[in-house]
């Protein structure tokens, strides 16, 4: 079996210690995603952990993480493994009593370790997310073929080879082309992108949402 | 009947079949599907993992386009089927109207790009349509092939129903349940009808990102099928049919699990029930596809051989 290669951060035992390094801003940074102030309300109670179906392959469940987020442990959290193991299924979302946007919550930790670029190098998830936005912001569409080689060759290139035949199987059935998908407009698509990344009170780290208006939860 | 049509990547790539079915089902059923004109990529979960703001604005385009087909005042039903992009689309539908911050950022930039979107769309997924516009009766009526016998287990997967409950419950949903019944098929009682598939752990189409964790999810899932004796998992999600047909033989080799399993569309499923071709149904396309004989009875009731 094939294992994954963990940064060093990862292989220490996940043990809650005292950091040398608190970041009280930390949990009100990550509050800033719509229907984020929920955070506060975090009770502990451990129902996301136990809904989650990946909780088991994290190193802090997603309850330790709302209550390191809230105690600013900013490094421990955005160096843990869990914000990338976490699928985005939202089983956590739609079970936490206290109405937490959990799963946003994930995708805004995500979002501040690529920023911080805070994951190994060849780690797939986030180099995945690049490329996707990458590739979209570009043709306006994804091609899943050419996203895919891109992928093997941003991590672990040889594994090209040993996944080639089903590649080849899918091609023989017509499920995987290189054509590449684009769309029309791509010049009004880009204008609409730019006009969201140059606006002013950007939050670069929150992905760019500012609380002002905020009407409550999702 | 006619809606708007939003296919999204994967029915253009990989899940090209779940198109083929669809559209084939569709015009049986005497619906029109119309495909929305120069539609891009939905905002994808994986972009929100760079930026919200922007996949927003990315998803809220599709919609400014599907509005802009129906002039006036009538609100416009967008059918997406892929559940990613469902729930993708919904969701920007939601924060436009509980975040103002959102909105504004969203009309602002759509408006540099000549749109306007005023939230007269309808997002609504094929098997809403299905179960609440067409409904089962004329499902039913039409079928022409039904599945005596077939053993189902029919898997939801994640977006559908969560976050948002929009057609069905979100713990324990019918919809498709419902469907097979009405096509005579037998779906199975099992716990795994909203359990994640590790889709996203595996990456998508061939590239494992986390891949132990999400060769385990495909495990438990498959395994837990097959232990209830289901002839087909039937799915409503391009990324959950790839993640747990195609990956199959890695589970069998990297987690020395072997599981084989058809697992199917269920406008695949239903098209089958409605006697059309496998070829129409995108059928040659799957990797594995091992039904039990059926047999056919044509509308007089009358059994020919399948």
């Amino acid at each position: 079996m094939r294992r994954l290669r963990a940064s060093s951060s990862w292989k220490e035992s996940p043990r809650v210690r005292r950091q040398p390094r608190i970041d009280p801003n930390f949990a009100d940074e990550i509050a800033q995603i719509p229907g984020g102030d929920r955070l506060r309300e975090c009770i502990q109670c451990g129902t996301c952990s136990a809904v989650c179906p990946l909780s088991a392959y994290m190193d802090y469940t997603p309850r330790r993480l709302i209550a390191m987020t809230q105690a600013g442990m900013k490094d421990d959290v955005l160096g843990s493994f869990s914000i990338w193991v976490c699928a985005g299924c939202y089983a956590c979302t739609t079970a936490c009593p206290k109405e937490i946007p959990i799963t946003d919550m994930m995708y805004a930790l995500k979002r501040t370790a690529i920023r911080n670029g805070v994951h190994p190098r060849r780690f797939g998830t986030p180099v995945l997310a690049r490329e996707f936005v990458r590739s979209v912001d570009r043709w306006g569409r994804n091609s899943e073929s050419w996203l895919a080689i891109k992928l093997y060759l941003k991590t672990h290139p040889t594994l090209l080879l040993h996944d080639y035949p089903l590649a080849e199987r899918l091609r023989r059935r017509g499920r995987m082309r290189l054509r590449r998908e684009s769309i029309r407009h791509q010049a009004q698509l880009r204008t609409i992108l730019r006009t969201v990344e140059a606006l002013p009170d950007r939050s670069p780290t929150t992905g760019a949402i500012p609380t002002a208006g905020s009407k409550g939860a999702p | 009947m006619n809606y708007a049509y939003y296919p999204g990547c994967s029915l253009k790539g990989s899940a090209n079949s779940y198109e083929e079915s669809l559209l084939a089902v569709f015009e049986t059923l005497g619906v029109g599907l119309n495909e929305l004109d120069d539609w891009n990529c939905c905002g994808a979960t994986a972009y929100a993992a760079v930026d919200q703001m922007k996949a927003f604005a990315m998803a809220a385009r599709n919609l400014a386009l599907a509005e802009g087909t129906a002039p006036g005042a009538a609100p416009v039903d967008l059918v997406a089927p892929c559940a990613g992009c469902y729930m993708t689309l919904l969701k920007i539908q939601r924060y436009l109207k509980q975040h103002r911050s959102v909105a504004d950022t969203i009309d602002g930039a759509l408006e540099a790009g000549g749109l306007h979107y005023e939230g007269r769309v309808r997002v609504r997924h094929p098997l809403d349509v299905l179960i609440n516009d067409i409904g089962l009766e004329r499902v039913a009526d039409a079928v022409t092939r039904p599945l005596h016998g077939l053993r189902v287990a029919c898997y939801y997967g994640c977006l559908l129903v969560r976050p948002y409950a929009t057609f069905d419950d979100q713990h324990n949903p019918t919809s498709m349940d419902r469907l097979m019944t009405a096509l005579g098929a037998e779906p199975i009682d099992w716990p795994m009808k909203t359990r994640c598939c590790g889709g996203s752990c595996c990456g998508g189409p061939l590239v494992g990102t986390i891949r132990e964790a999400g060769l385990r999810l495909i495990s438990v899932l498959l395994q837990e099928a097959k232990r209830r004796e289901a002839d087909v998992v039937v799915t409503a999600c391009p990324l959950c049919q790839f993640n747990l047909e195609c990956f199959q033989g890695r589970v069998g080799r990297e987690l020395g699990e072997p599981v084989e399993l058809t697992v199917g569309l269920f406008t695949q499923i239903l098209g089958l029930a409605l006697g059309l071709d496998e070829r129409r149904l995108g059928i040659h396309r799957m990797l594995r596809w091992d039904l039990p004989e059926l047999a056919a009875i044509d509308r007089g009731g009358a059994v020919v051989c399948a």
